[in-house]
């Protein structure tokens, strides 16, 4: 687990070119949404397209994303659960 | 006969619900809506999306248009040139150099309907290299204002969905300040890959028909489309006793200034837009008898606009969202539905809304579902864009 | 129709060349066959958030309009016009080339949201909080004549006061290969001569010039705008319509102190800025697009020099093609044009 948590801070720090960012500026609980890493609804769209290419979760809704994506926590445990890659 | 606005003095356009004025018409008041699975797109969306095609392909196009062999005209400018040399017609302008003419078109696809097509096989392919030119909006345009023999002010506007509405202002302000005599204005794009696919990555395509102001809309239909408008200086319409078809009688432009793409919830740049277009035309809120919506069956933008609408108007006028029969055809959008609004006019009707079955939770507006036959002086067409570009237009009778 | 004056209070402009060249002074670095822009630094202006997403075109863009509002002393506007030729064409390459090449899956919606032709002119909206009138006009080699046009129009009939003009074009690397491959712009082995071009194409650069026009004269002002005119072709002639141009200004040929052209090393391309320099033998010719760079709205680099000069009442030697010397620095015709089409005439004169 510890290990996809890297790696999706890595993917996310990738696909949202976020330059001045590392992994370890980037905890676990912190929302990612907001404050924290301040990501916003253009994110949110690029995160799903980063959950079909990465893991092949496909999510229609962007709303239902709001809650998966309200943590590094929280995204690692939708996508283990629910990963076909 | 005089009136204080814009005359405009013919209209052409082209759309998934006809090839001509009559057909469009015919179409609003038989309920006959333009979508269906896409015929002549190959993409992966094909089979889980509707758009609203036009049925004639590009070869049939040319054809009408009497296009040479060798031509590097592309899906938009073939339906631009067929719909401006219909509204020429409809004017009957005989000369197009007898005063000072111009043309204002919009576009957001351009020529990347060919580009997607060829991008990546031009160098091997030296024949299709003329498309390479075609990409840019400004060439669009250039093929149109040739095919008219027009000489003069030509330029493009791309403010996304708004932009046909915004040709339409600036050619009513070029007429209005003298600067010219006569101007063809409208907006034209086809359908293509990129479109839907863009459209699809923000996930505001829906998968059945849009549902304007609905309670479970889900979101747009992409079409394609084009249409244009001839507008007249008052003394050109003495001298020649042109007949007028309407009168563009008050524009206005705004921004939301809230995000990239989605509207704010309160509707601001919306607001102030329809508030610009009352001053303009020295009309009241309640002077205004019928509204084409922008609508595009977006969760974010009808909502939104019905906010806006609420703000302005303490009774919103009987309002329909003529998307739900073409799509939304982006920078054509505001042309056709200026089309719309000027038959509207004409023929004293309201035109249904297709699809609708429930209220929106958030707001007590009910679009028109029937065809409503009434007496009407003043429609006020939205069209709010990408970029918080929020344009309306006020189509009024000429008395 | 014109009740209004219109000065150019403020200019803005990211450039091929150093961020504190001058071309009033400075000899100008020469340029390659492509030239990308000398960038500011931009986060102190964008915060990081907004500026991870943003291309070229976009930056130069906001940079640029914030600097010419900041130029004029002002602090608002009450329009915001843009021009640009081919739009946002680095994330539309992107977009486009992602589609092709993953074959319509996990595309970036950032890239297409982005690659809409008003997305400059949004960005600044939303930068500045600006809600006002806010057009976008791309049209080839007179984009930014007709956003320059639309401006003066505001300011004429009163229902601006202060208006925000610029025009922005950015590199794209896949398009632009195309773009040499049908000889618009040269290939990196081809010879650059603006005075006696052998080679097809111009340079490729891109930048962006941003002007704050207003209905008030200040101590910043660098010149009246008095007229711009933009036509796809002449109805009857060049001549006429340059005569017309001038004889609606009240002006007359001899009036004209300098007329810059838009030169730009392509053999293609030179016969047509000498059709308009042959009206004209007796008037200083002035070219800038070896400093500027040729892209579709270089032409507002044009317009940002010519105002410079008349605001300091000097000619730098650098942009003499002709070598015929000034008598006065009074009014300046601006002309450009692209194969023959989308052509501009702008008329400025000293304050």
């Amino acid at each position: 687990m510890t290990t996809l948590k890297e790696q999706l801070k890595q993917q996310i720090i990738e696909a949202l070119n976020l330059e001045d960012i590392h992994i370890e500026d980037i905890q676990d609980e912190d929302p990612l949404f907001g404050e924290g890493l301040g990501l916003d609804s253009i994110d949110a769209l690029e995160l799903i397209v980063l959950l079909d290419k990465q893991y092949g979760i496909k999510l229609t809704d962007p709303v239902k994303g709001k809650q998966i994506f309200s943590s590094i926590n929280s995204l690692a445990d939708f996508v283990a659960q629910n990963r076909c890659k | 006969m005089m009136y204080s606005g814009v005359a405009i003095t013919g209209m052409g356009i082209i759309s998934s619900i006809g090839n001509t004025v009559e057909e469009n018409y015919y179409s609003l008041i038989h309920k006959k809506s333009g979508l269906s699975y896409t015929k002549h797109i190959h993409t992966i969306h094909k089979e889980k999306i509707k758009v609203g095609e036009i049925a004639l392909t590009n070869e049939v196009l040319e054809e009408l248009l009497g296009l040479p062999n060798d031509n590097s005209f592309t899906r938009t400018s073939l339906l631009g040139a067929y719909a401006a040399k219909m509204a020429v017609e409809d004017a009957h302008i005989p000369d197009m150099s007898s005063s000072r003419t111009g043309l204002i078109s919009a576009t957001s696809v351009a020529g990347m309907d060919m580009t997607e097509r060829y991008f990546h096989i031009y160098e091997q392919n030296p024949s299709l290299q003329k498309y390479i030119h075609s990409h840019h909006a400004g060439n669009c345009t250039q093929k149109i204002a040739d095919y008219l023999g027009i000489k003069g002010m030509v330029s493009t506007i791309s403010t996304a969905c708004s932009s046909g509405a915004n040709a339409i202002m600036l050619g009513a302000t070029l007429i209005e300040q003298g600067v010219l005599d006569r101007v063809i204005v409208g907006g034209t794009d086809a359908l293509c890959k990129f479109t839907i696919n863009g459209f699809q990555s923000l996930l505001i395509l829906s998968d059945t028909e849009n549902k304007p102001f609905d309670k479970n809309r889900n979101g747009l239909n992409l079409g394609e489309a084009a249409a244009y408008l001839v507008l007249e200086s008052w003394e050109q319409v003495q001298t020649h006793s042109k007949k007028v078809l309407a009168c563009i009688s008050g524009y206005g432009n705004a921004n939301d200034a809230y995000h990239q793409t989605a509207s704010s919830e309160n509707g601001e740049g919306a607001y102030l837009a329809i508030l610009k277009a009352l001053q303009k035309a020295n009309l009241q809120p309640d002077e205004i008898d019928y509204i084409n919506v922008h609508g595009t069956a977006t969760i974010n933008n009808d909502l939104s606009e019905s906010n806006a609408l609420l703000r302005v108007f303490s009774n919103v006028p009987i309002l329909s969202a003529t998307k739900s029969y073409t799509g939304h055809t982006l920078a054509a959008a505001g042309a056709i539905e200026a089309v719309y609004s000027i038959l509207s006019l004409q023929k004293a009707t309201i035109f249904p809304t297709l699809h609708f079955t429930t209220k929106m939770d958030n707001s007590p507006l009910i679009p028109n579902t029937e065809v409503v036959h009434k007496n009407i002086n003043h429609v006020l067409s939205n069209s709010f864009g990408f970029g918080g570009n929020c344009s309306s237009l006020i189509f009024s009778k000429c008395v | 129709m014109r009740v209004n004056n219109c000065y150019i209070n403020g200019i803005g402009t990211v450039s091929a060349q150093a961020l504190d060249f001058d071309a009033m002074k400075d000899n100008p670095a020469p340029l390659l066959a492509s030239n990308k822009a000398v960038h500011p630094s931009y986060k102190e202006m964008i915060p990081a958030a907004m500026l991870r997403r943003m291309a070229s075109g976009i930056k130069m863009g906001i940079f640029a309009a914030h600097q010419a509002i900041q130029d004029a002393n002002e602090t608002s506007v009450d329009a915001i016009i843009t021009g640009t030729g081919m739009g946002c064409l680095q994330d539309t390459e992107k977009f486009l080339d992602n589609m092709l090449e993953q074959e319509e899956m996990y595309l970036s919606p950032t890239s297409f949201i982005q690659s809409t032709h008003n997305t400059v002119a949004a960005q600044i909206a939303l930068h500045l909080s600006n809600k006002a009138y806010n057009f976008t006009y791309s049209n080839g080699s007179n984009s930014f004549e007709a956003a320059l046009f639309d401006g003066m129009l505001q300011i004429h009939t009163l229902r601006a006061k202060q208006v925000l003009v610029g025009g922005v074009d950015e590199l794209a690397d896949k398009f632009d290969k195309l773009f040499r491959l049908v000889q618009q712009y040269k290939k990196t082995s081809d010879d650059i001569n603006f005075i006696h071009p052998a080679s097809t194409g111009a340079c490729r650069a891109e930048g962006a010039n941003f002007f704050l026009l207003s209905g008030e004269q200040t101590e910043k002002s660098y010149a009246l705008l008095l007229d711009v005119f933009y036509f796809n072709k002449p109805r009857i002639s060049l001549q006429d319509e340059v005569n017309d141009f001038l004889n609606r200004n009240q002006i007359t040929k001899a009036d004209i102190d300098i007329l810059f052209l838009g030169y730009n090393a392509d053999v293609n391309q030179q016969h047509w800025f000498d059709a308009y320099a042959v009206l004209f033998p007796d008037t200083m010719h002035a070219y800038y697009q070896h400093i500027s760079g040729s892209f579709d709205t270089s032409s507002a680099y044009g317009l940002k020099l010519a105002a410079e000069i008349l605001k300091k009442q000097t000619t730098p030697t650098s942009i003499s093609y002709n070598h015929i010397k000034p008598r006065k620095l009074k009014h300046i015709l601006l002309v450009n044009q692209s194969n023959g089409q989308d052509n501009s005439l702008v008329l400025i004169r000293a304050c």
